[in-house]
């Protein structure tokens, strides 16, 4: 895995495991990588991870099972896709925007490279 | 899990250390950063035992390390920068020394070599630094030391060794481990320390969690002049200044280690300050 520049590991990580929740790699109750595993697969610090796991948590993503694991909640997809929902409204958009307003493009005209890009990748 | 209170030492003519505090522990990595020859080593070696203090105290696992108790030497390990390994075969030479050390596990040393692809054929003396290096790490690992100290641990190693060493040493943390790195390659262990020394000057300049440095320092981009202004050091880059700011965001940063090094050794007032307030 590629770090970005500069936003905090942990919330990078948790980016990671919902994207695996949102693509469906990992399934709904499933169980996932032990913090020690995902550790030593990403390279970083298991305390990093615990991190994310614990923030997780509080998202209502994943749960954990006392001496067994973490596992997804059984809603899962959609408390992943709520939380990711809100990040790219809150930080990623205003940077389309911006572009947006200083190319003079309106949003509609995104609608058909949308169209194509969904084609070519989730078809 | 180690306390060192008051340090002082010198070489023959050089002063090292002028009351040097630290406490380190367990369940982190500890990354030590400083200039050449302000005493990385030094400190390593005054905490192993194998130089003594001319004054203060060191108390490591409940142990003064100067008295070299091997109940003590048994439970520490230091990976040095240079060293020797004698002209015999591998097997031998794990016999030879891992009977020193009671929480030797050789399985986790295979796992280690053979991550490490190190050839085990052969005597110890064909291989490049590179492997042996890997070797003495493998080795360093599987002791199983409660404290591990390691000087300059990825010099020599290959992009692909690096990544592996990552691997190990992000599977080695455990909450009754403590790591100690010196190290000048910060990149290389950037998302594995999670705590930072600074020594400068003989004593310890700064000392604290990568958590509390991602919330109280934003390091950014910027071409805004008064952003500029606001922080502690900038440089001049391409795409911008680099810069070292508090972090005004109420989100944690990603610290850049190497930004943060040169912000504490040229504005280490200012900075001090900063996390003071």
């Amino acid at each position: 895995m590629q770090f970005r520049e500069s936003q905090s590991i942990y919330l990078q990580i948790a980016d990671y495991v919902c994207e695996k929740i949102l693509l469906k790699e990992w399934t709904e109750g499933e169980r996932i990588p032990s913090v020690r595993e995902l550790a030593v697969q990403l390279e970083v610090n298991p305390n990093t991870v615990m991190r994310t796991y614990e923030f997780l948590q509080q998202q209502e993503i994943i749960y954990n099972q006392r001496g067994i694991g973490f596992f997804t909640s059984a809603n899962a997809i959609r408390q992943a896709a709520n939380y990711r929902k809100q990040v790219f409204i809150e930080k990623e958009l205003p940077q389309v925007f911006r572009s947006l307003y200083l190319l003079g493009m309106n949003p509609d005209e995104l609608q058909p490279g949308y169209e194509q890009y969904r084609k070519q990748f989730f078809s | 899990m180690v306390s060192i209170q008051d340090l002082s030492f010198s070489y023959k003519r050089k002063t090292v250390f002028k009351g040097l505090e630290l406490n380190l522990q367990p369940g982190h990595i500890y990354g030590l950063l400083g200039r050449n020859g302000t005493g990385k080593s030094t400190l390593l070696r005054n905490i192993a035992g194998f130089l003594f203090p001319q004054s203060g105290r060191i108390d490591a696992l409940g142990f003064e390390p100067r008295r070299r108790q091997p109940a003590f030497l048994q439970q520490v390990f230091l990976l040095p920068e240079e060293f020797y390994l004698p002209p015999i075969p591998i097997t031998r030479w794990i016999e030879h020394t891992a009977r020193f050390y009671p929480l030797f596990n050789i399985d986790q040393f295979y796992k280690y070599t053979t991550g490490f692809d190190i050839p085990m054929q052969g005597g110890m003396q064909e291989m490049s630094y590179g492997q042996q290096k890997k070797l003495l790490i493998s080795f360093a690992l599987a002791v199983n030391s409660p404290l591990l100290l390691m000087d300059e641990p990825t010099n020599g190693l290959d992009i692909l060794s690096k990544s592996q060493f990552r691997k190990i040493m992000a599977g080695a943390v455990d909450e009754k481990k403590c790591i100690l790195i010196s190290t000048h390659q910060v990149k290389d262990l950037e998302n594995l320390i999670d705590r930072i020394l600074v020594i400068e000057e003989g004593r310890i300049l700064f000392d604290q969690g990568i958590d509390s440095i991602a919330q109280r320092l934003s390091f950014t981009l910027s071409f805004d002049p008064e952003e500029t202004a606001r922080a502690f050091y900038s440089e001049s880059s391409l795409k911008g200044n680099a810069l070292v700011l508090p972090n005004t965001e109420g989100e944690d940063s990603r610290p850049d280690l190497e930004m943060l090094y040169k912000a504490i050794i040229l504005e280490g007032e200012k900075i001090s300050k900063h996390f003071k307030s």
